[in-house]
């Protein structure tokens, strides 16, 4: 009889296990407890911590209502990072969803050389962004900016004569151009200062996000086109879709739904990001590209106001939620059809 | 068909051009010396002076830290993927199959805890290392780092393991075998090439981050690489370019030849779960 009570306890729990839905609970716990834990409680920390007056050093605060939020708003250097943020993440998604749209195209059929080109496309995407990052600092250096090296200098030697600044300020620097968009002739005895100056600075850091982003856009794109069923494009064949007629009437609205999660994750990957504009610019010149997240940084950890950091980086909240809600309909969608 | 043989070169061949740029650069910098570099009017495409020359890639591993960094990271990657796959797997498992409904529901939730970024939870969870007693330690990163790479495995194995035949499963059940050990002697060694797939991108995923490295860890032994090259290698206005640039590059290209080994396997495993 002691024998068999702890026999038949072990055979219980050897039948639970048997039961799916007590065996998918058991599987799923642990993974569940964790992000709870981990994602779930510091978010609502975070939106504590926002309400309260808490600086580094203590967990605690003085309950100060909206006021974090509030104050931010007024700030100037916080109107600037919305505003920088918002343009950042339009533009840069706009860039890439039209180059890699353009990408995923062409590298869907198999050609000679394909390995290689896609592995170049891939590499912004699998480096380090922190490192790759680096790279641009140097490409984009005050001095030795290989850049300005490559537009001031005769590419081809023997004549006739051929310096790319020419060509560059021939296409852009025409006169009745907008004033804010601050482009003047480029002087090769004082090449552009990419990063010293804001609306350059600000370029450079959408061409860093942009170049980024696109490989991880183009392999979603990829995916989207791979699940395109073989018949489609036969029947396409058969009524005579070929060429643009084709991409606009049948590949467009097939690619759509994978292009909407594309973009959505670019949308949170670029407004989300901090590295970039760290290692760039660290929001210089004269914090005039500054994010919401590297303001939110410099706010709650170099200057110590955590309440304020965590109010500021809030701000990103709708955004993502958003977000969650257009994946969440969206995915409800797939699954039905 | 002539004319569309040669399109692709055209118009991929410029792109892959300028998005493969910055690391052939990386290349030609790292080998130079800095006579070389730091003269405006040397042609910066040619070597001179010295060049090539892998100083630069010695001075990296003598006298810096750097060899200490790439180690940390590794040790910080071994655990972060062992922790990962304890977790996902049993998770992803248990909500493609024996969970109906709720579980492709519950799939997308926790996948979209995904979207949370590092930059919205780092300052709590600085102040939460630091209650701990874990700053400047690596156990802090290996604690925090399974909560982007656990939703995102999920959601990855849960698609992989949609895709293999239930009858095996069911063959295996018929045999005698628990579902656990069905999971563990049939499913597991099968979805070896997805688990594969969920080890390497959880890696690089550990290999990338910067935000947590940065708050968290101040010492410089202590540092991954992502974090320690940008903030111990610049040192004040004095930019070693040609060591940056080697320490830049050293990752970055076997982690890119593995993405492109398993890209295919990724697209499979990232649409299957419901985005198809």
């Amino acid at each position: 009889m002691e024998v068999a009570a702890p026999a038949r306890a072990r055979g219980r729990w050897r039948d639970a296990l048997e039961e799916r839905r007590f065996l998918a609970g058991v599987l799923i716990a642990p993974a569940v407890l964790f992000i709870a834990v981990l994602v779930l409680a510091p978010l609502l920390l975070a939106i504590y911590l926002s309400l309260t007056d808490a600086t580094a050093g203590s967990l605690s605060g003085d309950f100060v209502g909206l006021r974090n939020y509030t104050e931010a708003w007024d700030s100037p250097n916080f109107r600037r990072a919305l505003r920088n943020t918002v343009i950042f993440t339009v533009i840069s998604q706009i860039v890439v969803l039209l180059v890699a749209g353009v990408l995923a195209h062409q590298l869907a059929k198999p050609f000679r050389g394909r390995w290689i080109l896609r592995f170049f496309v891939l590499l912004p995407w699998a480096a380090p962004i922190a490192l790759g990052t680096i790279g641009f600092l140097w490409i984009f250096d005050s001095l030795f900016s290989v850049v300005n090296w490559t537009l001031v200098h005769d590419l081809f030697p023997g004549p006739p004569e051929f310096k790319p600044y020419e060509v560059v300020n021939w296409l852009f620097a025409r006169p009745g151009l907008p004033d804010w968009l601050e482009i003047k002739p480029i002087d090769p005895f004082a090449p552009p200062q990419w990063l010293g100056q804001s609306t350059l600075a600000m370029a450079a850091i959408i061409f860093v996000h942009t170049w980024r982003i696109i490989p991880f856009a183009t392999v979603i794109f990829l995916a989207g086109l791979a699940s395109i069923p073989a018949e489609v494009e036969d029947a396409a064949k058969v009524d005579g879709a070929i060429g643009l007629k084709k991409f606009w009437y049948v590949t467009l609205p097939l690619q759509l739904p994978i292009a909407t999660v594309a973009l959505l994750f670019g949308i949170v990957f670029t407004a989300t990001d901090m590295t970039v504009v760290y290692i760039l610019t660290h929001g210089g010149p004269f914090n005039s590209t500054h994010m919401l997240t590297t303001w939110a940084f410099d706010t709650g950890i170099n200057s110590a106001a955590l309440g304020q950091g965590a109010a500021i980086s809030l701000y990103l909240l709708p955004v993502l939620i958003l977000v969650a809600v257009l994946m969440l309909r969206f995915a409800r969608k797939v699954e039905v059809s | 068909m002539r004319r569309s043989a040669i399109t692709p070169y055209l118009i991929v061949g410029p792109i892959a051009l300028v998005l493969a740029y910055p690391f052939y650069w990386m290349l030609w910098t790292a080998l130079k010396t800095d006579a070389d570099l730091y003269n405006v009017d040397n042609n910066p495409y040619g070597f001179g002076n010295g060049s090539p020359t892998d100083r630069n890639f010695r001075f990296l591993f003598e006298e810096t830290e750097y060899g200490q960094w790439l180690q940390n990271t590794v040790v910080v990657g071994i655990v972060v993927v062992i922790i990962t796959l304890v977790l996902a797997l049993p998770a992803g498992y248990a909500l493609a199959r024996l969970s109906g409904s709720w579980g492709q529901t519950m799939g997308i939730g926790i996948f979209l805890t995904y979207l949370v970024p590092p930059t919205l939870l780092f300052l709590p969870m600085s102040r939460v290392v630091s209650e701990l007693g874990l700053q400047n330690r690596l156990l802090a990163l290996m604690v925090v780092y399974p909560s982007f790479t656990v939703p995102f495995s999920i959601w990855l194995m849960m698609g992989f393991f949609k895709t293999i035949p239930r009858e095996l499963e069911d063959a295996a059940l018929i045999d005698g075998a628990s579902r656990l050990g069905s999971l563990v002697r049939v499913v597991f060694p099968i979805s070896l090439p997805g688990i594969l797939t969920v080890v390497i991108f959880s890696f690089s995923l550990v290999v990338n981050e910067f935000v947590y490295a940065v708050t968290f860890i101040s010492t410089s032994a202590n540092r991954t690489v992502s974090a320690g090259v940008p903030t111990e290698l610049i040192r004040g206005d004095v930019f070693y370019w040609g060591a940056l640039m080697a320490a830049a590059l050293i990752p970055s290209i076997p982690l890119a030849l593995l993405y492109n080994t398993f890209l295919d396997r990724f697209i499979a495993g990232f649409t299957g779960g419901a985005f198809r």
